[in-house]
This record gives C-alpha cells, structure tokens and sequence, in this order.
C-alpha cells in the first residue's frame, strides 16, 4: 500500500509527464503543419445533421465530397485521382467523408491518410441508421460505396460509380461546370 | 495532448454568414448508374429460383425448402465490414426464423477468383462463423444483377410464391446491435404473418459494392 505522501508523488510525478507529453505533442503538430501539406490532424466525427450543411453551398466555386471507406477497395483505388485533381486545382474544394469506425481514427485512418500524403479535408460520417439519411443526399443513392458528388451553387452532379483516373474526373467537371 | 476524436464541432458551414443552403438548387441529379438502370426486382416482382453451389458443396434452390412460408435471401461476403457486423445477427435470424418457415439463404457474389472472396475462403469463413444457413457461391455473378443486388449485406424477403416482400438492410444500427431500435427483417416477417404488406418495404444501408 502506498502512503499518502507516496501517492502525492506520484501524483506529482504522473501530472508532470502529462504536461511534457503535451508539449511535445504541440511541438510536433506544428512541424506537422510546416513541413507536410497534412494540415488535417484532427478528424471530426459527424452524424448526418452535421455533415450535411457541407454538401451545398452558395458560391459558384465547384466542391467535391467524396463517401469512402478505408475497407473498400474502389474507394481507395480512386483516391489518387482526388488527390492530383486537387494538386492541379487548388480551387476545387474536396472534402474526404470517411464511412469507417470512430474507433480506427488514430490507429489506421490517421496513419493511412499520411502514408498516402492526403492532403484535403477528411471527417468521418458515424450516423448508424442510414436509411434515414442516405435519400436525403440523393434518392437515387443505394448506398454502396464510392459516391461522390461534384456541385456549386447552380449544379448537382452525383456519382455511384469509382472513377477510373483523373481525366474522367476532369472530364465530369468540364462537361458539366463553367469554369 | 492531443484531443479526443469524439470530439465533435460544428462543422463550418461553406455558406456566407453562416446561412446553410436549403435544398439542392439547380439541375437534376445524374448518375452513371441508377438504380433502374442495375435493374433487378422491385417490390411485388416474382423471384427467380437459382441452383447455387453450398459450402457443403450441395447444389441448393430455394425449390428444395417444401415447408418454406417465405425466404430471406442474403447478399453477403467474407470481408465487407458491415457484412461482418451482421454475421451474428444472421445466424440468430436463421435459429429464430428458419423453424417457423422462413429460413436465410446467403448468396455471395463477389467475384469467386478473388482469393479472399472465393468458395475455399467461403467455407472457412462459414466453418468459422458456424453458420446455419446455406452460403452459396454466385459463380459467373449473374445473380445478384438479376436481383438488383448492389451492396453487401442486402436481404431480400421473398414469400411463400417467391414474390419480392421486402428489400433493404436488416435493422436501423449495422455498428451496434444492442442499439438497434427497427428490427426491419423481422417486422417484414411480422406483417408478411399477419397477411399484411411490410412497412416500409424497402430500406436503404452503407455497405459495400459487389466486385
């Protein structure tokens, strides 16, 4: 049994790595966002009402948002093309909306977004009952997964399908939105 | 210290002054690929018999149910996550319902020549799980296209004359079974005993494409 003097030391002790701890970790967020594009460290979780203003807007500016997962294998095939779409674009706004488990953020998702130098915007969607929001995005939606859906505020364009490299996005845009 | 990920903000709203934009504006949604462009059964449509491949290697048709009310055919796979989520949940449908004449029927019709999806990982996964319903391989993947299948897991509920009842997910939480609130699998069978049309009849899920 520890005394209570032990046990303010310990204390003491547990309270003084703690502060440490947070200060490195500061320390190391900001070398983060200096040296590498990954300025999204922290990943919101959303439900529906959350998530939902970011689907529309009022500017004329083209948005993309993009439904995936880290477990399904034409979501992640498909990433890339976002990503060199937004290195050549940086006035397309993309918005990753992560489908996977609240649980994996620091474990995988976080990891997995930096391996692969992702640099847009990621929240994960966590709103178990999907039929009551899935027609809400788009009626025509099933549910599967990738869907993406590229808009302004004049157009609203939506995607059940993986897209196959980044000219058929490009190819999406330029057929469908003035720029 | 970094925060929690449960954290949840406000997200910043893209439009000015913090106004959100009301409904979509502008033109009709497109789409590569609707749902009547997949095709496959709408509610009320008469189901076609298949002969599939078990993991026990018998060939199985839902023919072979003489007793049957009525059949709760399952689109799933070995790997999907949400088709995971729901094994369990499976196999308590099958003990509970198969008896009263509505047995589960799993079909997977993911691409066979995919080593984590074909019959060999099939029928480790069903010795796994201890499944104890039929989980039959779609070899040439024609079924779940005449289905209308287009994401694992999806049930389809079909009565005693093979008319298409209720299509959709099985109940409102796939992440959380002791949250769930809407049992819709269950309800179907519930209105298809008392003679009644399942409400809702269809149902709509997160899950995973068909590859």
């Amino acid at each position: 049994m520890l005394t209570i003097a032990q046990k303010n030391i310990v204390f003491l002790v547990a309270t003084l790595l703690f502060c440490i701890s947070c200060k490195e970790n500061k320390e190391e967020q900001t070398t983060e966002i200096i040296t590498s594009n990954y300025i999204e460290t922290e990943i919101p979780v959303y439900n529906f009402n959350d998530l939902e203003p970011l689907l529309y807007t009022n500017k004329d500016k083209i948005y993309i948002v993009n439904f995936w997962a880290m477990w399904c294998a034409p979501c992640v095939k498909e990433l890339p093309y976002l990503q060199q779409l937004q290195a050549k674009n940086p006035d397309i706004e993309i918005l990753l909306v992560s489908l996977d488990f609240p649980k994996d953020i620091d474990t995988k998702l976080k990891p997995f977004l930096k391996e692969r130098n992702i640099s847009s915007k990621v929240v994960l969607l966590d709103d178990p009952d999907a039929n009551s929001w899935i027609d809400k995005i788009n009626p025509e939606w099933s549910g599967a997964i990738p869907f993406t859906i590229i808009f302004n505020n004049e157009t609203r364009k939506f995607y059940e399908r993986s897209f196959e490299n980044l000219e058929d996005i490009e190819n999406e845009i330029s057929k469908n939105f003035k720029q | 210290m970094r925060p929690e990920h449960g954290d949840r903000k406000g997200p910043p709203p893209h439009g000015e002054n913090g106004e959100r934009k009301g409904p979509p504006r502008g033109g009709l949604p497109e789409e590569t690929r609707t749902l009547e462009e997949i095709g496959g059964y709408m509610i009320g449509d008469t189901a076609e018999d298949f002969s599939l491949k078990n993991v026990d290697g018998s060939m199985v048709s839902l023919s072979d149910y003489k007793d049957a009310k009525g059949y709760i055919v399952t689109f799933t796979c070995n790997e999907c996550p949400f088709s995971k989520l729901y094994e369990d949940r499976l196999i308590a449908l099958n003990n509970t319902y198969a008896p009263k004449g509505y047995p589960v029927i799993a079909i997977n019709s993911n691409n066979p020549s995919n080593e984590k999806e074909g019959f060999e990982a099939m029928q480790k996964r069903a010795e796994e799980k201890g499944f104890t319903f039929p989980y039959l391989v779609d070899e040439g993947q024609k079924l779940y296209t005449k289905y209308g299948a287009v994401r694992t897991p999806n049930v389809f509920l079909l009565d005693q004359d093979l008319k298409v009842q209720y299509i959709g997910t099985i109940d409102d939480n796939s992440k959380s079974p002791e949250d769930v609130k809407v049992k819709y699998v269950e309800n179907a069978i519930a209105a298809l005993e008392k003679g009644e049309k399942p409400n809702p009849s269809t149902t709509k899920a997160i899950g995973c494409p068909i590859k």
